[in-house]
């Protein structure tokens, strides 16, 4: 599995989701259910906090393909 | 009909009939300049359409004149469409007005409509060109001049819809001759320099010739052929353009193209909530299911538990234990008792017992041997009497003259 503070809000949200659906088919075994309890907390929490540090990144591509910030 | 006299009123009913019957007279462009130009408090608009030879009054109702954009003036040329009617009170025909354009761009609806039909038939409307975008995407190339408020409403929209996203402008001037190309370009840089998951192609509103390059062929062309999802957002809510025919989705406003390329935050963050909730009431229902088969479990072990039995077997066992043991005791205590009796028997078989009882121990004292038997001594055999506590030395006698000594002695 993926370190989690490297994945992107994308990857983590749909993580949890297959986690989620995963854990709903009620298949598992208590271990196995617990250990993707944890790992899907800790990607719900990864998902919350990109949430909460988003700041929209603007920028101008140039004639040659670059990128210029703008503010 | 005419065969009488007629009032007024008759005859301009009957002229109004005649006129307002002729399906070609309620459905009319006409072209000429603008004359007598009056808005009247009400809102209607009065004025004269004339050429070098004729002229037209005409009348725009208020709420026909408030939906026009092009600002009309004494002079211009323009082109209404309305309806022949005949107002009666005044005895004159005049035109209903209900849309009026400037001169030429009649002709610009014609090249709008020939495009169209030609985009059409080469099948780029064809819905099953629309292509998805990425529900969550990362980056949005957005395609406006940098100047308009059409860009600020967008970033607006994204900032406050989805800030995880990061928006690349591909700048281009949105009006002009050399507008066509400049979004074209535009397009294609996105599409040549960038990875971003769709494009926004953006313009806010303005006249039909403001948007005109949204109407272009190459322009069309260009949004057709990017390797990149294509969402447009050009002009007001009424407005399409060819654009909006061959983009894969047409949004009616740039901020509406903006809300149409991002999902809601409010909506993930409420979705997160959610799923992270599940998450939660998943693993109690899990943890609460294992706990109550656990204790089923628990309690059908118990019931079925062999600890009574084994109860049981060793209160057996104790009993049949002690029985053993007291069986043996009793074994051991009779051998004792006959053990006993037999030392008593034996130690009062033994010739000391014996001879303490009174009873003599006889040997012939030459060769030791005992005499058992009256043969085994002959007179005048020497004996040794042997007695509790010490012998005697005798010798044995003739039993005839032994007699005399009992005679003699009783």
């Amino acid at each position: 599995m993926s370190n989690i503070n490297e994945l992107s809000f994308e990857d983590a949200f749909q993580e949890l989701e297959k986690i989620v659906t995963k854990l709903e088919s009620g298949e598992l075994n208590l271990e196995d259910s617990v250990n993707l309890f944890e790992r899907g907390r800790q990607l719900s929490a990864r998902c919350q906090q990109i949430l909460d540090g988003a700041e929209l990144r603007v920028s101008q591509l140039t004639e040659d393909g670059g990128l210029d910030p703008m503010d | 009909m005419l065969d009488r006299i007629k009032s007024v009123a008759e005859l301009t009913s009957y002229i109004r009939h005649l006129i307002e019957g002729d399906l070609s007279l309620q459905d009319v462009w006409v072209s000429g300049e603008v004359s007598n130009m009056t808005r009247a408090r009400s809102g209607h608009w009065y004025f004269t359409l004339k050429d070098s030879d004729a002229q037209l009054r005409c009348v725009m109702w208020r709420s026909d004149a408030a939906r026009q954009t092009s600002p009309i003036d004494n002079g211009d040329a323009i082109e209404v469409h309305g309806k022949i009617g005949l107002y009666e009170p005044r005895g004159e025909y005049q035109l209903y007005a209900d849309a009026i354009r400037p001169v030429g761009v009649g002709d610009l609806y014609q090249q709008f409509e020939r495009l169209k039909a030609k985009l059409a038939a080469e099948g780029l409307f064809d819905a099953e060109r629309k292509r998805e975008y990425p529900a969550f995407p990362h980056q949005i190339g957005v395609v406006t001049s940098p100047t308009a408020a059409a860009f600020q409403d967008i970033l607006n929209v994204l900032k406050r819809r989805f800030p995880l996203a990061e928006v690349i402008l591909s700048p281009t001037m949105v009006q002009g001759n050399d507008a066509p190309r400049q979004i074209v370009e535009a397009i294609g840089r996105l599409n040549a320099y960038t990875e971003v998951d769709l494009i926004l192609v953006c313009r806010g509103g303005g006249s039909i010739e403001d948007l005109w390059a949204f109407n272009d062929e190459q322009v069309a062309l260009a949004v057709a052929g990017s390797r990149i999802p294509v969402i447009t957002g050009v002009g007001h809510e009424t407005d399409f353009t060819i654009v909006d025919f061959v983009s894969d989705v047409r949004a009616p406003t740039p901020s509406a193209a903006a809300e149409q390329a991002v999902p809601n935050l409010a909506d993930i963050n409420a979705g997160l909530r959610l799923l992270t909730e599940r998450l939660d009431g998943m693993m109690y229902d899990a943890l609460l299911e294992r706990e109550d088969k656990l204790n089923n479990v628990q309690r059908t072990l118990d019931y079925i538990s062999p600890a009574r039995t084994i109860a049981n077997f060793r209160q057996r066992v104790d009993d049949l234990h002690g029985r053993v043991q007291r069986s043996q005791q009793d074994r051991l205590r009779r051998l004792r008792d006959r053990l006993d009796s037999k030392t008593a028997a034996l130690e009062a078989a033994s010739p000391q017992a014996i001879l303490n009882r009174g009873y003599a121990i006889v040997t012939r004292s030459d060769d030791d041997r005992r005499i058992i038997s009256e043969l085994d001594a002959t007179p005048g055999t020497g004996i040794t009497i042997q007695l509790k506590d010490g012998e005697l030395k005798a010798r044995i006698e003739d039993k005839d003259a032994h007699e005399q000594y009992k005679r003699t002695l009783f």
